[in-house]
């Protein structure tokens, strides 16, 4: 900065160092009580150095709550979510900057609408669509004077889980912000050499877009990875459940034995794949995270 | 806006599109006219019958003393959400970018305060939950054995508020510190040596020159806060609370689910959907303008 000002970094350094232990301290908390044996995790105070029974409890959290496969569907579907919600979102910005086309405004605000209805809002409606999913269509079936109930169901599916989620009015802004700093140029002269559109996208603009797509799976991953209500509404059975939701069942209730240390095992399990994707990706996470929500 | 070198087809950009508006067309704009239509009608919990109610369902939600409470403590819990998280982030940006830039401290702070942000708010529930256990986690039995607080947040409904609260905000922190770091780091350094030369503080600087050309991100995190704290922190309250104790940290969303849900209260909960639509557009509409602003502040 401009001038010396030893009081102020001093504070600065102060300041800094408490907040890291207040953001930290959870993490570290639960960490420690992860390690310690059920006796020592309900004295109060409890200890604040680790113990040794760390991989005892990350065992019984495995097995109690079934995280193998709670975790195998998380994977699924955080990975189908980002997957599918980048495929998805870099056609239509494509589509929407290179092409003219009919309706190409109307799509624009249909999607842009779409940030106003996140899932929250529209909790049962959805889940009623989503148990029937054909609904609209026996509808417009009704419409024209049949009576035909198709009954489709993507409760309990993988389908049910990712596919509502993938469509993203903040992706696909974020591809057509930065297809509109493409230099007219290049489409121009891919054109002059005889490539078609699709050539066009393989060649110059998906190898463009490549940042934007890395902050995305980070951005993406980790929301996927971290959906609550939607799996929750989504899933009946235990065996398709997916891991945040499934570690609830941790948490001890008044009539059980309090093993916290069992509970903050299986969080830890469950917060540690998103956080090392964002600690592996961090650069271009942040400059995605700040660009895609301008 | 349509780039001026285009190609020219006629089907391609309808296939290129269609995935985004099938998915958009099912899953978003259907279930919104269906919760309308049903707003406007009782159904019985089979949805076998359906009735046409007209603002019955409306009505019947504004007199009831427990959605005008829920609607109070909704604001109250945004508000103190968006406080906590905004202010920290700030305060937290401000001396992360007093470090020299590029420093091995700097990223290393910079990552220190990053993981709130991969941990998903039903987890920053459940770890909230045990730190303010009134028998085993450490701040809840200091709160009780060295203050005498009589902490107990699975009684006490203003001590369920806050752990919801801090819970929440404390996963919003590092979310509000990038941005307002990258906001900061827009900052001209030749603006406040300029103002430095001219006597100004760094207080006074901060106050005169950093605040005001934040104020864009300032804006446009106020609305990400409050749309946060309005619908994500949906799995904070779930984990910990339940709503409870006697539905002193049921939110509005947390309100429509218990009631959809658990009651089966097709109509009421369908209401409950419509209005936290509108709730929801007035909060973006107040945002497009802010974005508006930005573009004409030319700044970023």
């Amino acid at each position: 900065m401009v001038e010396k000002t030893p009081k102020l970094n001093f504070l600065t350094a102060l300041t800094l160092t408490l907040a890291i232990g207040c953001i930290g301290f959870p993490i570290y908390y639960a960490f420690v009580a992860a390690t310690l044996p059920l006796d020592q995790v309900n004295l109060s105070p409890m200890p604040l150095f680790p113990g040794h029974d760390l991989l005892a409890n990350l065992t019984r959290a495995w097995t109690k709550a079934k995280l193998g496969d709670l975790l195998i569907n998380s994977f699924i579907v955080a990975s189908l979510i980002t997957v599918g919600k980048i495929v998805i979102s870099i056609l239509s910005a494509f589509a929407m900057t290179y092409f003219d086309f009919r309706g190409r405004t109307l799509a624009f605000w249909l999607i842009f609408f779409t940030l106003m209805l996140p899932v929250e809002v529209r909790i049962l409606p959805t889940y009623e669509v989503m148990a029937d999913v054909l609904s609209p269509l026996d509808s417009l079936f009704r419409l024209l004077g049949f009576e035909i109930r198709l009954g489709v169901s993507l409760l309990d599916t993988y389908t049910g889980l990712t596919l509502p989620l993938m469509a993203s009015a903040t992706a696909t802004f974020l591809f057509r912000q930065f297809f509109l700093t493409i230099p007219d140029e290049l489409q121009e002269a891919a054109t002059l050499d005889g490539a078609t559109p699709m050539q066009f996208f393989r060649q110059i603009v998906l190898p463009l877009s490549r940042t934007n797509i890395a902050a995305l799976i980070v951005i993406t991953f980790v929301y996927g990875w971290n959906q609550f209500l939607w799996p929750l509404l989504m899933t009946t059975q235990k065996t398709m459940k997916v891991a945040v939701v499934g570690v609830q069942e941790l948490i001890p209730t008044s009539d059980q034995a309090p093993e916290w240390n069992v509970a903050m095992a299986g969080a830890l399990i469950v917060m540690i794949p998103p956080i090392l994707v964002v600690l592996a990706m961090q650069r271009h996470f942040v400059k995605g995270l700040i660009e895609n929500e301008k | 806006m349509l780039k001026r070198a285009h190609f020219k087809s006629k089907s391609l950009p309808y296939l290129l599109i269609a995935p985004q508006m099938l998915i958009t067309l099912l899953f978003f704009y259907w279930p919104a006219v269906e919760a309308l239509k049903q707003a406007f009608h009782l159904t019985d919990p089979f949805g076998i019958t359906s009735l046409f109610v007209g603002l019955e369902n409306f009505t019947a939600l504004f007199e009831s003393p427990e959605y005008r409470d829920s609607i109070g403590r909704t604001f109250l819990f945004s508000t103190l959400v968006c406080l906590l998280s905004l202010a920290s982030g700030l305060i937290l940006a401000v001396c992360t970018n007093r470090l020299s830039a590029g420093s091995k401290r700097r990223n290393t702070v910079q990552t220190l305060l990053l993981w709130p942000y991969a941990i998903a708010p039903a987890i920053a529930g459940v770890l909230w939950l045990f730190i303010f256990h009134p028998s085993y986690g450490a701040v809840g039995h200091f709160l009780n054995s060295k203050l005498d607080l009589g902490w107990n947040p699975i009684l006490e409904g203003s001590h369920a508020m806050a752990l919801v609260v801090i819970a929440a905000a404390w996963k919003q922190i590092s979310y509000n510190f990038v941005f307002f770091l990258g906001g900061l780091q827009g900052i001209s350094k030749s603006l406040l040596e300029a103002a430095s030369l001219d006597g100004a503080g760094p207080i006074r600087r901060f106050f005169k020159i950093v605040l005001p050309l934040l104020s864009p991100t300032l804006f446009f995190l106020v609305s990400m806060n409050l749309v946060y704290a309005f619908f994500d922190t949906f799995g904070v309250i779930h984990v910990t609370t339940h709503g409870g104790p006697g539905g002193a940290t049921s939110v509005l969303v947390y309100k429509a689910y218990a009631e959809g849900f658990i009651g089966q209260d097709l109509g009421s909960s369908a209401a409950q959907s419509a209005i936290l639509m509108i709730l929801t557009i007035a909060m973006m509409a107040v945002q497009f303008r802010v974005i508006e602003k930005r573009v004409q502040y030319g700044a970023k």
